[in-house]
């Protein structure tokens, strides 16, 4: 990138609450990818996306949320996020909630416009072919149904992956089946929810797999929680910690100390 | 209208999954899925065709009273007689008047949605009328006593055994010594008990699929040929139908009958595709001597012009439920009423009430599968967001789920504040989970650690390393 | 007020509308009597002999069985020998149709019978009103020329598809309904079939024969109407 004609874009990490609070290593890892690909990477004061308010019918939460979010990443050039349910909410949904108010709406239009998710923004935005990552490991990549669905999230965290030295990608069997996550849903019909995951997890132990990666935090959660309780030993980490070669830390549900079922 | 068992939603569920056979018949419909797939992927202009199916029922519907008026003045031009029903009681009062006044005293039925809605067949029953249900697996299905458990494919969930010990228990009058255990011989033995009751009825009540308002014209489409056995042989046939099945013309109905079979089967056109207009005409040696249609309402009208109007573009495929994965794991019945799947899930509040049947639309991920798949662009996920919000406005929801969302979104408003709470609180779960990572139980998370391992957070957050680092804010 | 009047007015509530508006009234009116085509697939398209490969192709992927004979006089010969080929009793019921009656059927050894279907009959046969190529699929009309019964209750159903008739999508059947019939009316009965009975309720195993003909045997006459003029 010509740094003297064009300035490095000024890229506003939207890390996600998840991440936030339960593993900031993805975090670090997508600031190391979007810095590599000569981004400058800034992190707005920030909480939630406001998905669990309005996947749960509460739009005023989520409206306050949404303003809240877009006045934070004014700055911004893009705005990344390394999910596809947190990316397609800013994308997706917040224009919608400010249909009763022409101002807002504007502005959620404009903010909605360059909001990405992680590996479509490195590949499709920026044109990142390949990352110089190595991992030794047979992976299988899961295709959350946001960034599958919402996002057009497939091939390229796939075309990422297919330049890591050391790894052999294989697909799972139905690639596109949803894992039970679904937000609250997980919680509120939990025997349900377990009734999908368990399907995922016998999908990713037939796959052949050692490890299982994906673009979103929340399904990675649900199907390793489920996988350890079975006993399975698959390691399970964000897709961006590998692209990124930041692997040092434990993977999913598993701690430094090494306890394994 | 027949009772809803949806309220108790929860436990229908752990019943289906506990269900053994259930979850045998249940792996059956990945068939649907790759039907589905490889018939579109036959046709090029499969998805062009979505888009004019849709628009074709967005205008028939923005213009909807006067393509019924239309459609009326066109049956009865060709000598048959359309009633209005305004809800299940008076469709179920025109349907017994009807079989009454010609002293009816066996009815054959084609599979008819409506007619489970309105619970037509207790109605006939209760007045001492036969009705038979023609479609195998319907007819097996009213042997058990069950109502169907899927819109397409009603007896999915049973299996061989269970047909075979259906059919011993209910045709006595066959010698017990009959090998049933073959699928053909099941049919061979449905198909001719199943001949005696349509020669033997005086009524035929079908649904429709589509009403077509250029000629008065009902459209079926079958693969047995039992819809049709249904209306041409008794004196009078009887279509049960609802107020959005209406389309303007034969051309429109082609466009949408495009999309159903491949979106419903996998099948290009169903074996049987018939158009009904009014009873035989002088010279026709066969057919009814009388067509009545049935035009229910029932909630639809107070649908349009609402969030949920979209709802009506419904042309009863199932691909939504066929690609559904909690209709997957459970299948149809524990939805507890008529509709399953994603359009049952949608469908059920508008009809019986978002007090009765909003458990369904929160039991759902919002893959959006479904709305991938739906012939009409039906967004379904959309529109069960639209009903949580209006449990949210009617404080229907779940005391706890409230409060705990309230509570997120209380510290969620306040950055500052959130940044330093869930620090906090992260920091001291990492030391709970440490050494294992995870955790097998968490309070307030049972719904997760029944059956999963809670991953444990890293510790400090990632905006708190962040500032640590940089220093600063930005 | 009555149902009716309750449920139009419902409507018309819901949708801001009194059902005086003239713009709507028009639009309603236009397309009902333009009656505007949508979408037609590529694939029953092109010449007759394309579309007669392509009707073909899709009758048998529906499980339907086809022949193709010259002309009119040679079909009776290849009902004989299908029913032969398949162990069939040699009888057939027809209608009145004057093109299957100006058929040689004396010179087969079938028994011919006359009218609708009372049930008993285990052979059929019909002149398809049209037949269409996208999905191999018939059109037939109910009336005393073709019996309804006949496509329904016989085991076995044979349809004669006149070359002329077969066209490459279903608009165009409708487009020749209206011709005979006039805009806005339709006969009876309109049976689009394509290929036998089926049924897969149990355990979803395919079966053929569920409660209407197991076997579906179409004859395609390959000569224009007007060239041999049927005898």
């Amino acid at each position: 990138m010509d740094e003297a004609v064009n300035p490095p874009p000024r890229v506003g990490l939207f890390v996600t609450c998840l991440v936030d609070l339960m593993r900031p290593s993805v975090g670090f890892a997508a600031v190391k990818l979007l810095e590599e690909a000569g981004c400058k990477v800034i992190v707005p004061s920030q909480t939630c996306c406001g998905q669990p308010a309005f996947n749960s019918g509460d739009r005023a939460t989520a409206r306050a949320i949404a303003r809240q979010t877009i006045e934070a990443f004014a700055t911004c050039d893009y705005v990344v996020a390394p999910s596809g349910s947190c990316a397609g909410m800013l994308a997706r949904h917040y224009p919608g909630l400010f249909i009763d108010e022409p101002e807002m709406a504007v502005k959620a239009d404009a903010f909605a416009a360059k909001c990405c998710e992680l590996a479509s923004f490195l590949v499709d935005r920026l044109g990142v072919t390949k990352v110089s990552a190595r991992y030794e490991g047979v992976v299988v990549y899961h295709d959350s149904c946001s960034n599958l669905r919402e996002m057009g999230v497939a091939g390229q965290p796939r075309k990422l992956l297919a330049s890591v030295e050391g790894l052999r990608l294989v697909e799972l069997n139905e690639p596109d089946a949803c894992c039970g996550f679904g937000g609250t849903f997980a919680v509120k019909y939990g025997e349900l929810s377990d009734a999908i995951v368990a399907k995922k997890s016998a999908a990713v132990a037939a796959s052949g797999a050692d490890t299982l990666l994906a673009g979103e935090l929340g399904c990675l959660m649900n199907i390793a929680g489920k996988m350890q309780r079975e006993g399975r030993a698959v390691k399970v980490r964000h897709v961006a910690e590998v692209l990124a070669g930041l692997t040092d830390d434990p993977p999913i549900g598993e701690s430094a100390a090494g306890a394994k079922p | 209208m027949s009772v809803a068992t949806t309220p108790r939603f929860k436990d229908n569920v752990h019943e289906a999954l506990q269900d053994e056979r259930l979850q045998r018949a249940l792996r059956h419909s990945d068939n649907f899925v790759s039907g589905r797939a490889a018939a579109a992927e036959r046709l090029p202009e499969f998805e062009a065709l979505r888009d004019s199916a849709r628009a074709i029922k967005d205008h028939t519907l923005a213009h909807l009273d006067l393509y019924l008026q239309a459609y009326e003045r066109k049956v009865a031009e060709s000598g048959g007689h359309v009633h209005y029903a305004r809800n299940a009681v008076e469709a179920n009062a025109i349907v017994l008047d009807l079989c009454t006044r010609r002293g009816a005293r066996a009815v054959t039925k084609g599979k008819s949605m409506i007619s489970e809605e309105i619970g037509l067949n207790a109605a006939l029953e209760a007045a001492g009328i036969e009705a038979i249900e023609t479609d195998l697996g319907e007819y097996i299905i009213q042997l058990r006593g069950e109502t169907p458990s899927h819109i397409i494919a009603p007896a999915i969930h049973l299996s061989k055994a269970d047909i075979e010990a259906e059919f011993r228990r209910a045709h006595r009058d066959l010698p017990a010594v009959r090998d049933l255990s073959q699928p053909e011989q099941l049919l061979a033995e449905a198909r001719a008990i199943l001949r005696d009751k349509f020669f033997s009825a005086d009524v035929g009540v079908t649904g429709a699929n589509f009403l077509v308002a250029e000629t008065g014209t009902s459209i079926i489409v079958t693969n047995e040929g039992n819809g049709d056995l249904t209306q041409i042989l008794p004196k009078v046939h009887v279509v049960v139908a609802s107020l959005e099945k209406i389309v303007p013309t034969l051309a429109d109905a082609a466009q949408l009958l495009r999309v159903l079979a491949r979106s419903a089967t996998g099948q290009d056109m169903t074996v049987y595709t018939t158009l009904s207009t009014g009873p035989r005409r002088p010279g026709d040696p066969d057919g009814p001597d009388e067509y009545h249609v049935v035009l229910l309402d029932n909630g639809r009208s107070a649908m349009l012009g609402s969030q949920f109007e979209d709802m009506l573009r419904c042309i009863r495929c199932g691909a939504c439920m066929n690609h559904c994965p909690v209709y997957h794991a459970i299948g149809g019945h524990a939805y507890g009423w008529v509709y399953p799947g994603p359009m049952g899930a949608v469908l059920t509040p508008s009809l019986i009430g978002v007090a009765k049947g909003g458990q369904l639309p929160n039991a759902s991920t919002l893959c959006g599968r479904c709305e991938e798949v739906c012939p009409m662009r039906i967004p379904l996920p959309e529109m069960m967001r639209h009903w949580r919000e209006r449990e949210f406005e009617r404080r229907l929801s779940p005391v706890v789920a409230r409060f705990a969302l309230g509570l997120w979104g209380f510290f969620a408003k306040r950055p500052a504040l959130y940044r330093v709470a869930t620090d906090l609180m992260m920091r001291a779960l990492h030391l709970a989970g440490g050494a294992r990572g995870r955790f097998s139980w968490l309070p307030f998370a049972g719904g997760w650690t029944r059956y999963r391992d809670l991953t444990a957070p890293q510790g400090a957050t990632f905006q708190s390393r962040w500032r640590a680092k940089s220093g600063s804010v930005r | 007020m009555s149902a009716r009047d309750e449920i139009l007015a419902a409507v018309r509530r819901s949708l801001h509308v009194t059902g005086e508006e003239a713009p709507r009234r028009a639009a309603v009116e236009a397309r009902l009597a333009q009656s505007p085509a949508g979408i037609i697939p590529e694939r029953g398209q092109g010449e007759a002999g394309k579309r007669a490969a392509t009707f073909g192709k899709e009758a048998a992927l529906a499980q339907a069985s086809l022949a193709e004979v010259a002309e009119a006089a040679d079909v009776p010969a290849e009902v004989a020998r299908f029913l032969s080929e398949n162990n069939l009793p040699a009888c057939l019921r027809m209608g009145e149709d004057a093109r299957l009656g100006a058929m040689p059927w004396g010179a087969t050894a079938l028994e011919i019978s006359r009218g609708p279907s009372d049930g008993n009959d285990q052979n059929a046969v019909s002149v398809a009103f049209a037949a269409v190529a996208e999905s191999g699929t018939l059109a037939l009309v109910s009336g005393p020329d073709n019996p309804t019964t006949l496509a329904f209750l016989p085991d076995n159903h044979i349809v004669v598809v006149f070359a002329d008739d077969l066209v490459g999508d279903y608009e165009s059947v409708f487009v020749k309904l209206r011709a005979v019939y006039g805009v806005g009316a339709a006969p009876r009965t309109v049976n689009f079939i394509t290929g036998p009975s089926r049924s897969a309720d149990i355990e979803e195993t395919l079966l053929l024969g569920a409660h209407g003909p197991r076997r579906l045997h179409i004859v395609v006459v390959r000569a224009s109407r007007e060239a041999g003029a049927a005898k």
